[in-house]
């Protein structure tokens, strides 16, 4: 069994960085991230509101994340644990979005199909990071220096708000997609799948069927 | 007379519990797990896991950045008498929710359905849940906090008697694979599976069949027993681990509840508890005693009856 490679990488990263990426090397980030999920998506993107920072040049580097925050009377922010939340539910939206800011790392829960990555990561030079566990929430935790700044909070609640970090080591991440939009996760399904025929043995179909399945377990189940 | 101030003052530090330390049974089965793991990623992903839940203790921060959806469960002895009432025992929990949301912190998951007003405090229309048992005798009440994860890893479907345990397996299986993938269910889990009662009554089965039993608990029909053996062995020979990586540990434990269901049918669902499986219990007494524990315990003889009386024995945390 070998141990993975671990990497420092800067959430502003130059191309030859991600071009040096592996599938399944363990990533570490430094500098500034924001969260962005369906909330803010749809506000910057469907109600066209400003996007309250300067992207890529402050931060290249979307969490679709949520964190465990609160705020506290005096304005600060107490943030405890962050993880991610599952990426493929913001497909619809992803495309404009990076084109508009010019995001490089898209971070989130589960990664996305190498339809999408070859489709609008490869063309944006970006690329996927997943979280660990999932549920690595307290490490990643650790990696927060200092929270910069929350925004739209009042307008999409603090879940959904665009929530700024400064990072410092903040990892374990995993490499999901590189800069030609092969996917690990659609790999790991591969070889996974070739030991599913004899798993299902002495099994049976429903008798009653259901509209909009699948029964090919190789599918992807997620686009 | 179970004090009210208690009560919410409990609930408080049970929520910060269930957020923050993960349960013994469950730590000692993923410890099992992460030296059976083979797979280079898996294995990766489990030690990280087993290092995450040293660094939430240590920092007293929350496991996980999605704290899940807190709920309730309330057992009460039938003696028991609280404070105020049963609307005051509500109104003490929605509290320290709320309180607590703020306190840990934990994320604020719970919005409306449609407008996704989000009130910041895990407190709104129907949550948290609170849900009921009662025991004969006693004059203790459990409160038991669970923060289960709300997206992936459930599903339910009508089986029919001709569907055999082959079609319970294989509807097990598509469950598993379906939600596995990617990691989505934030596997190893512990697995409940609900059969029969009527579809929500099932539903309900299946979840407190993962978040009420602890891992190493078997049901206790030696037949049903052997199936959780059994499917907990097929859960874990697939080949897939954490993350949906190639491994061998996909299952932590299997539980399995039944309930009587329409003699046509034989109901199923499937429900998984994650990597962060939050849950915390107290028992409070009319003196002012509190004991914290993780067993919920909450399947007891009486719990399980069948027929109109039941079997007389202990609960397992009176012993």
């Amino acid at each position: 069994m070998s141990k993975p490679r671990e990497i420092r990488l800067s959430t502003t990263p130059a191309p030859e960085a991600l071009a040096g990426l592996r599938l399944g090397d363990i990533v570490y980030l430094d500098g500034l991230l924001y969260t962005a999920r369906e909330g803010v998506y749809k506000r910057a993107l469907e109600e066209q509101a400003n996007i309250p920072m300067e992207l890529p040049g402050q931060s290249a580097t979307n969490f679709h994340c949520s964190p465990a925050a609160a705020i506290r009377e005096d304005g600060t922010f107490d943030m405890g644990a962050v993880t991610a939340t599952a990426s493929f539910r913001f497909a619809k939206w992803l495309p404009e979005w990076m084109a508009k800011t010019g995001a490089k790392l898209i971070i989130g829960k589960g990664g996305m199909s190498s339809k999408d990555y070859k489709s609008y990561f490869v063309p944006n030079g970006a690329i996927y990071l997943s979280t660990v566990g999932y549920g690595t929430g307290a490490l990643l935790g650790r990696g927060i220096e200092k929270v910069e700044a929350v925004h739209w909070q009042d307008e999409l609640g603090l879940a959904q708000a665009m929530w700024v970090i400064r990072c410092k080591r903040m990892g374990p991440f995993i490499v999901a997609s590189d800069l030609e939009g092969n996917c690990l996760f659609e790999r790991e399904n591969a070889k996974i799948a070739a030991n599913l025929e004899r798993v299902y043995e002495g099994t049976r179909p429903a008798v009653l069927k259901r509209y909009g399945e699948t029964d090919d377990r190789s599918d992807e189940v997620i686009g | 007379m179970i004090s009210i101030d208690l009560i919410q003052k409990t609930a408080e530090t049970l929520m910060d519990k269930a957020a923050i330390e993960i349960p013994e049974d469950y730590l000692t089965g993923l410890q099992a797990a992460a030296e059976s793991e083979d797979g280079d990623l898996s294995s990766f992903v489990l030690q990280a896991m087993l290092e995450n839940y040293k660094a939430a203790k240590e920092d007293r921060r929350a496991m996980c950045g999605d704290t899940g959806c807190p709920r309730w469960y309330v057992k009460m002895g039938n003696e028991a008498r609280v404070e105020g009432g049963p609307v005051a025992l509500e109104t003490a929990l929605r509290q320290a929710t709320a309180n607590a949301t703020n306190g840990v912190p934990l994320r604020p998951n719970r919005v409306h359905p449609l407008w996704r007003t989000d009130h910041n405090n895990n407190v709104g229309i129907g949550a948290p849940e609170i849900e009921y048992g009662y025991e004969p005798g006693g004059d203790w009440i459990d409160l038991i906090t669970v923060h289960k994860g709300g997206l992936f890893g459930t599903d339910y479907r009508m089986l029919f008697p001709s569907d055999g345990i082959e079609g319970i397996k294989r509807f097990y299986l598509d469950s598993l694979l379906a939600f596995g993938k990617r990691g989505l269910a934030c596997q190893p889990a512990i697995i409940g599976i609900g059969l029969g009662g009527s579809k929500d009554t099932c539903m309900v089965l299946g979840k407190r069949a993962a978040c009420l039993r602890v891992v190493g608990d078997r049901n206790p029909d030696p037949k049903i027993a052997a199936l959780e053996d059994e499917f907990k062995e097929l859960g874990n020979s697939i080949g897939m681990g954490a993350m949906g990586f190639v491994g061998k540990n996909m299952v932590i434990d299997c539980n399995i509840e039944v309930g009587y269901c329409h003699t046509g049918g034989m109901q199923m669902s499937v429900h998984a508890f994650c990597l962060s499986s939050r849950r915390a219990v107290a028992r409070l007494w009319p003196g002012g005693r509190v004991e914290y524990r993780t067993d919920p315990d909450w399947f007891t003889p009486y719990q399980r009856r069948e027929t109109i009386d039941w079997p007389t024995a202990t609960t397992k945390a009176a012993k």
